[in-house]
């Protein structure tokens, strides 16, 4: 690193850059370059298609299975987020969608939490797509609740509340801890379509034995853009894929280089 | 002044601002940086939190209230209800120390109470297994046959086995398991990423109530 640098970065002997973290500041420059690249493109006329999903595709088959059966939807985001993650954020994303839609075939949807603050955003989040969909009426405020912040306090009320309302659809997104799996059999026991997604990767194992369908890592963050068809979301889904064909290629190439070359460390970092 | 506060606009740049500033201090060593990273992350995290309870507290309470006033589940409504009103009377007449009533519900009911609800871990697991573990496809096949020598790695019959089974299974973890994780845990941090880019540049609205 040049002199010049450290003089920039460096300021009465207290470093204002971080030189260790200098490799994740490039990359994280790469990759806000990139979405914002293919972001000004989907506003010039590109558009993307996304991938097939079929836990994504369900949705509207779940919901719509929900309003013939006269069952409500739940959605629960799990115990181990709070508001600052961004799975929580991403969950919020989906249920703006899912709300839409529950509001126009008139079903009911049930959203339990551990936390008042998701509650409040919660709350506006679904009141805003009730009203954005042209039935602010349907919105009931009581659905959209905290039940407690201890772990399996949520886990027993939740589970209560899938036993006494039945519903029909279950939506399981967001970080989940150990209550995953009892909500998932839960929701089993009354026969609910079930589609979850967590970037918890060991509850996810007992989401694919529990439940219908299973949002597998970025599949939670893209599901927004892919239910709403967001041109602008579309394109950052573009961005993260081509960003993830990136970090196969490096990790081929890395672990060839250091098949061939074991003293080799230009890849660590 | 209130509708300016309010609108969508405001909170869109509140978000942006803190979003630029905390990842730019992420990246930086220096005490003032550190001292505004700690702020804005615990200290407003904590006032935010706090009357955000009280929502929740308020939110309890209409709720079993008014289905106790529709007769629907009334005994497990007021039981709820007495547990939120007891405690905090408990806490604020006698303490939380050492020989406290508090303690004492603490230790005597909501504990079990929680361990209870743990320990149906337990039989779902086993329910989730038993569908889990059929072997239908080559596939499921050798899940199930990796289940099984992971199960008996960690069982008595191990010991008879001169380590071969907690060789293997160490492997599964080790290997063909671990690098699923990773591969799974670079698109979740690439998820997280770009959306949080997205939220920061204002691409994704639908947190304040939709893109429109």
């Amino acid at each position: 690193m040049s002199s010049t640098l450290l003089l920039a970065v460096n300021s009465g002997g207290e470093e204002w850059l971080d030189l260790s973290k200098l490799p994740l500041l490039i990359i994280s420059f790469i990759v806000l370059a990139v979405v914002v690249i293919l972001w000004l493109m989907s506003r010039r006329g590109s558009s993307f298609t996304p991938r097939q999903i079929p836990g994504l595709r369900a949705v509207e088959d779940a919901i719509g299975r929900a309003t013939e059966m006269a069952r409500p939807v739940l959605y629960t985001p799990g115990w181990g987020g709070d508001i600052q993650r961004p799975t929580t954020i991403a969950s919020m994303n989906i249920l703006s969608q899912i709300a839409e839609k529950t509001a126009q075939y008139d079903c009911s949807l049930i959203y339990p939490t551990h936390d008042p603050v998701i509650q409040s955003v919660a709350q506006e989040v679904v009141s805003e797509s009730y009203a954005r969909s042209g039935f602010a009426d349907r919105y009931r405020q009581e659905d959209i609740r905290y039940v407690s912040s201890s772990q399996f306090g949520y886990a027993a009320a939740v589970e209560g509340i899938i036993t006494r309302t039945r519903p029909a659809a279950i939506f399981l997104l967001g970080t989940f801890e150990a209550e995953s799996l009892i909500m998932a059999e839960t929701g089993n026991s009354v026969g609910a379509i079930q589609i979850a997604g967590t970037d918890s990767t060991i509850q996810l194992a007992f989401f694919i034995v529990a439940c219908d369908y299973t949002l597998i890592g970025e599949e939670l963050f893209v599901a927004s853009g892919y239910l709403s068809g967001d041109k602008a979301i579309l394109a950052s889904v573009r961005a993260q894929d081509m960003l993830k064909i990136a970090i196969a290629v490096f990790l081929v190439i890395a672990v060839a280089w250091a098949t061939f070359a074991p003293n080799s460390g230009w890849w660590r970092f | 002044m209130v509708e300016i506060l309010m609108s969508r606009r405001v909170a869109q740049i509140v978000c942006a601002v803190f979003g630029v500033l905390l990842f730019l201090l992420f990246f930086s060593n220096h005490p003032t940086a550190k001292a505004v990273t700690l702020t804005v992350t615990t200290q407003y995290w904590q006032v935010i939190a706090a009357f955000a309870l009280i929502v929740g507290a308020v939110s309890f309470m209409r709720v079993n209230f008014k289905s106790m006033s529709r007769k629907q589940d009334a005994p497990f409504r007021a039981v709820g209800l007495l547990g939120m009103v007891a405690m905090p009377i408990l806490a604020l007449g006698w303490g939380i120390g050492g020989s406290s009533p508090f303690l004492w519900v603490f230790e005597n009911i909501q504990a079990p109470m929680q361990s209870t609800v743990f320990a149906l871990l337990a039989f779902f697991v086993a329910s989730a297994s038993l569908r889990g573990f059929r072997a239908r496809s080559v596939p499921a096949a050798i899940l199930l046959l990796a289940a099984v020598v992971m199960l008996l790695s960690r069982s008595w019959f191990e010991s008879t086995t001169s380590n071969i089974l907690m060789v293997t299974s160490d492997w599964l973890r080790n290997y063909p398991s671990m690098a699923a994780r990773r591969a799974i845990l670079i698109g979740i941090g690439l998820g997280s990423l770009t959306t949080s880019l997205r939220l920061i540049v204002g691409i994704e609205r639908t947190w304040l109530g939709g893109n429109k």
